[in-house]
C-alpha cells in the first residue's frame, strides 16, 4: 500500500507542470520585474517602489481604471440582457433539436474570422461617410452625417458587445438546456406565471451559467486594448492601453506593476462573483 | 517610420540573373577589395552570406534585397517592425541582427546600450560625398542647425570600443545614413476650403473634429511643439530636448483642444493616417509621406502642405550589430557600400525620400526624374514610382519643391528627450484625458 502513495501526485505532475511553468512562474516574473527599475533603454535588476508610486499617485491611473470598469459595467449589462434573450429563445423557444443546433451555429459563425477583422470592419460602416451614415442622410433622417457613430465611447462598446455577446451566450444557453423541463411543467401546473417561471426557477438556475459569462466578459473587458485604440481613435484610454504603451517605449517595470495591480482587480471581481455563485457546486 | 506600401513585387529570378548576378558580384567585389584592401578571395565567399537586417518598414523593402542578392551576392533577410519594437528587440535581442536600419533617434537609444559597433569610415567609399546634414548638421555651410536629435550628434563616436557619441566628425560612425525626408502636414484640399499656411491652421476651430496628430509620444509631441510655437502660446529653448515646464504646457494645450473636439482621432499605424484620410474623416492631420502618395494612389486629393514654421525631419541609417566579426562584418561593410553606391538611392529618391549620397543617385535617375523629385522643376513626362506605378502627371510639382527648399527648411528632427520618461508619462495622461 506504501509504495502507491506517490502515484496521485505522479497523476496531477503534468497538469501541475503545465500551470507551473505557463502560468505560476510567468506571473512570478511579472510581479519580480514589476519592483526592478528602468531607464530609456535597460531594465534593472533592482527592488524599488517607484513603478508603484507613480503610478498609484497619478490621476490619470485613477481615471482609466474608472473609464475601464465603466466598459466592464455598461458591456456586461449589455451582453448579459442580449446573451440571456438568444440564449433562452435558443433554449425554450426552438423546439426541434436539429433547429436549436443549426441556431447555435449560426450564432458562432461570425467568430470564425479574426476578432480584430470583426473590429475593424465597423469603422468604415459607422464613418462619416460610412454606409450607416449614408443611408441616414439618403433617407432624409439627418441633415448632418452623425459623428458620435464612430470613434466614441458609443463605437468601443458596439465593438466590445458585438465581440463579446457569444461569451455570455454559450454558457448561459447551457445552463438553461441542463433545467429539468419538468420543474417548469410542475411550476405551471402548479398556477405560476411565464415571468413567475422565469424569476423563481429559469434565472436562479442559470446563475453558474451567467457567473460563467460574465466572468469572461469582465475579464476580456478589463484586460483589453486593442478595441478601445481602434474604436476610440485612440481618444479613450483603458488600463490595457496604458500597459501597451509603456511596453512599446520599453518601460516593462512600469507595465509590470500596472499589470499586477489589474491583476488583484480582475480577481477580487472574479473573488466576489464566485462568492454570489458558487459555480463548482452548481456545476 | 512608416510600413511601406511601395513594396515592389517578387520578381522571378531565373537562373540566368543568378549567374548574371553573381558574376557582377564578383566584379563588383573584387573592385571594391582593390580600392579598400580587402584580400579578394573574400569576395567569393561573401556570395554566401545571410545578414539578417531589422529596422523601421521605411526601407526595408524587397526589391533592394532582390537586387542586392544580383548585385553583390548577399542574401538580406528583412523584418520590419514599428520604432519602439526596434529599439526594443536591438537592446534586448542584440544577436537577432546583423544590420539595424533604425532611425537617428532610436540610435540615440540604443548604441549606449553597447549592442552595435561603431564603423570604420575608411572602409565606406563614398562617405565624403554623404549629404553634410549627417556629418555636420548643416545643409550648406551657412546654414543654422535644427532642433531635436539631428543626425550628427550621435553620427560619430570617439573611438573603435566606445559609445560616447563624439561632438564634431571621427573615424567613428555610428551608421551610416541612408535615408531621410522633411515632414509636415498632409491635407486634403478640396475639402479644407482655405489655404493651408501654418501648422497653427490644425487648431482652427473651423476643423473641429477634422483633424488628427499621431499617437507616437516620441514623435507625436514634437508636432504638438511646432503647433504651439505656431500659435505663439509657447516659446521653446529646444524643441527635442523640452524642459518639464515647457512639456507640461504643450500638454495642457493639447489636452484642452481634445476636451474642446478638435481632434477626431489619433493613428499609432501608417495605415491609419491613410484611412483617416481617404475616407474623410479629418481634413488635416500629422502625415508622412508615403501616406500622401497612398491617399493620392486611391484618385482622392491630398497635399503634403509646406508651412511657413518649416519641417518636423527626420533621418534613418544602418548600423552593424556588435557581434558582427570576420566575413560577416565585411560583407556588412560591402552591402553598405553598396546601399550607398547609387541604385538605392534612386530607388528611395523616386519613393519620395531622400538618399545620402545624392550625386551616385542621380547617375540613376533620368534627367527629368531628378528635377521633378530633387530640384522643384515641373515633371516634362509622367512621373512613375519604382514599380512603374503612376505617380505625378506631366507639368506636376512636388509639394515643397526642391531638396534644398525641403530639407533646408527644417525647424527639427525628431528627436529623444532628456525628461523622456516625463514626457511619455505626460502624453499618456493626455491620452487618457
Amino acid at each position: 500500500m506504501r509504495t502507491k502513495s506517490y502515484i496521485p501526485y505522479l497523476q496531477v505532475a503534468p497538469l501541475a507542470f503545465v500551470f507551473g511553468a505557463f502560468l505560476v512562474v510567468p506571473i512570478l516574473t511579472i510581479i519580480v520585474v514589476s519592483f526592478w527599475d528602468y531607464d530609456f533603454a535597460r531594465i534593472i535588476p533592482d527592488f524599488v517602489l517607484t513603478n508603484y508610486q507613480e503610478l498609484l499617485s497619478s490621476p490619470v491611473t485613477l481615471r482609466t481604471y474608472l473609464n475601464t470598469l465603466r466598459y466592464a459595467a455598461i458591456v456586461w449589462a449589455v451582453t448579459l440582457v442580449i446573451g440571456f434573450t438568444v440564449a433562452y429563445f435558443l433554449a425554450f423557444h426552438v423546439r426541434s433539436d436539429t433547429w436549436q443546433t443549426a441556431c447555435f451555429l449560426i450564432c458562432t459563425v461570425p467568430f470564425l474570422t479574426s476578432n480584430i477583422i470583426r473590429m475593424i470592419s465597423w469603422i468604415p460602416f459607422l464613418g462619416r461617410n460610412g454606409l450607416l451614415n449614408s443611408a441616414l442622410l439618403g433617407a432624409g433622417i439627418v441633415n448632418e452625417p452623425l459623428e458620435f457613430l464612430l470613434f466614441s465611447d458609443f463605437a468601443v462598446i458596439l465593438a466590445f458587445v458585438h465581440l463579446y455577446t457569444l461569451f455570455m451566450i454559450v454558457p448561459i444557453f447551457n445552463s438553461m438546456m441542463r433545467i429539468d423541463r419538468s420543474l417548469i411543467e410542475a411550476a405551471y401546473d402548479a398556477g405560476a406565471r411565464g415571468l413567475q417561471v422565469l424569476v423563481n426557477i429559469i434565472i436562479p438556475l442559470c446563475k453558474p451559467g451567467i457567473a460563467i459569462g460574465s466572468i469572461f466578459v469582465v475579464t476580456l473587458v478589463m484586460g483589453d486594448f486593442i478595441t478601445v485604440r481602434f474604436m476610440s481613435g485612440g481618444q479613450s484610454a483603458s488600463v490595457g492601453l496604458m500597459m501597451s504603451n509603456a511596453i512599446s517605449l520599453m518601460q516593462y517595470p512600469a507595465a509590470a506593476a500596472n499589470a499586477v495591480i489589474l491583476l488583484a482587480l480582475v480577481l477580487l471581481m472574479v473573488g466576489a462573483m464566485m462568492r454570489i455563485v458558487d459555480i463548482r457546486r452548481e456545476l | 517610420m512608416a510600413k511601406d506600401k511601395l513594396t515592389g513585387k517578387a520578381r522571378g529570378i531565373n537562373r540566368r540573373t543568378i549567374l548574371k548576378g553573381a558574376a557582377a558580384s564578383v566584379g563588383l567585389a573584387a573592385g571594391s577589395g582593390a580600392i579598400t584592401g580587402f584580400p579578394t578571395i573574400w569576395a567569393q565567399n561573401i556570395k554566401n552570406i545571410t545578414l539578417r537586417q531589422f529596422g523601421t518598414g521605411v526601407s526595408n523593402l524587397n526589391a533592394i534585397a532582390e537586387k542586392c542578392k544580383q548585385d553583390t551576392g548577399i542574401t538580406l533577410q528583412m523584418t520590419a517592425l514599428d520604432s519602439d519594437a526596434v529599439a526594443q528587440r536591438a537592446v534586448t535581442q542584440p544577436k537577432s541582427f546583423d544590420i539595424a536600419d533604425i532611425e537617428y533617434w532610436i540610435c540615440k537609444k540604443v548604441f549606449p546600450a553597447g549592442v552595435m559597433q561603431p564603423m570604420d569610415t575608411k572602409r565606406i567609399k563614398n562617405v565624403d560625398k554623404i549629404v553634410p546634414l549627417f556629418l555636420n548638421g548643416k545643409l550648406k555651410p551657412d546654414s543654422a542647425v535644427a532642433q531635436g536629435t539631428a543626425p550628427h550628434t550621435v553620427g560619430f563616436v570617439e573611438g573603435k570600443d566606445s559609445t560616447k557619441f563624439a561632438k564634431s566628425q571621427t573615424q567613428w560612425m555610428t551608421m551610416i545614413p541612408t535615408i531621410y525626408n522633411a515632414d509636415t502636414l498632409g491635407i486634403r484640399p478640396d475639402l479644407v476650403g482655405r489655404p493651408i499656411t501654418s501648422w497653427k491652421d490644425i487648431m482652427d476651430p473651423k476643423f473641429k473634429g477634422k483633424t488628427s496628430i499621431l499617437n507616437i509620444p516620441s514623435i507625436g509631441i514634437m508636432d504638438a511643439a511646432m503647433i504651439c510655437e505656431a500659435m505663439g502660446e509657447i516659446k521653446y529653448g529646444d524643441k527635442g530636448n523640452m524642459t518639464r515646464a515647457e512639456i507640461d504646457k504643450t500638454i495642457a494645450i493639447l489636452t484642452e483642444a481634445k476636451k474642446a473636439g478638435q481632434f477626431r482621432a489619433f493613428w499609432k499605424t501608417f495605415d491609419e493616417s491613410v484611412n483617416l484620410m481617404a475616407s474623410g474623416e479629418v481634413v488635416i492631420q500629422s502625415m508622412w509621406s508615403p501616406a500622401v502618395t497612398a491617399v493620392r494612389a486611391k484618385g482622392i486629393p491630398c497635399v503634403y502642405q509646406p508651412l511657413a514654421e518649416g519641417y518636423r525631419a527626420w533621418g534613418g541609417g544602418l548600423g552593424i550589430a556588435k557581434h558582427l566579426s570576420g566575413l560577416e562584418l565585411d560583407a556588412a561593410y560591402e552591402y553598405i557600400n553598396w546601399y550607398l553606391s547609387g541604385w538605392v538611392g534612386a530607388y528611395l529618391n523616386r519613393q519620395g525620400y531622400y538618399s545620402a549620397v545624392l550625386e551616385t543617385a542621380k547617375q540613376y535617375m533620368s534627367e527629368d526624374e531628378w528635377g521633378f523629385w530633387m530640384e522643384g522643376k515641373p515633371a516634362k513626362a509622367d512621373i512613375l514610382s519604382p514599380e512603374g506605378k503612376l505617380l505625378e502627371k506631366a507639368g506636376a510639382v512636388r509639394d515643397g519643391g526642391s531638396f534644398e527648399d525641403r530639407m533646408g527648411k527644417v525647424a527639427c528632427w525628431n528627436a529623444v528627450m532628456d525628461e523622456d520618461r516625463y514626457m511619455v508619462q505626460k502624453w499618456n495622461e493626455f491620452i487618457a484625458a
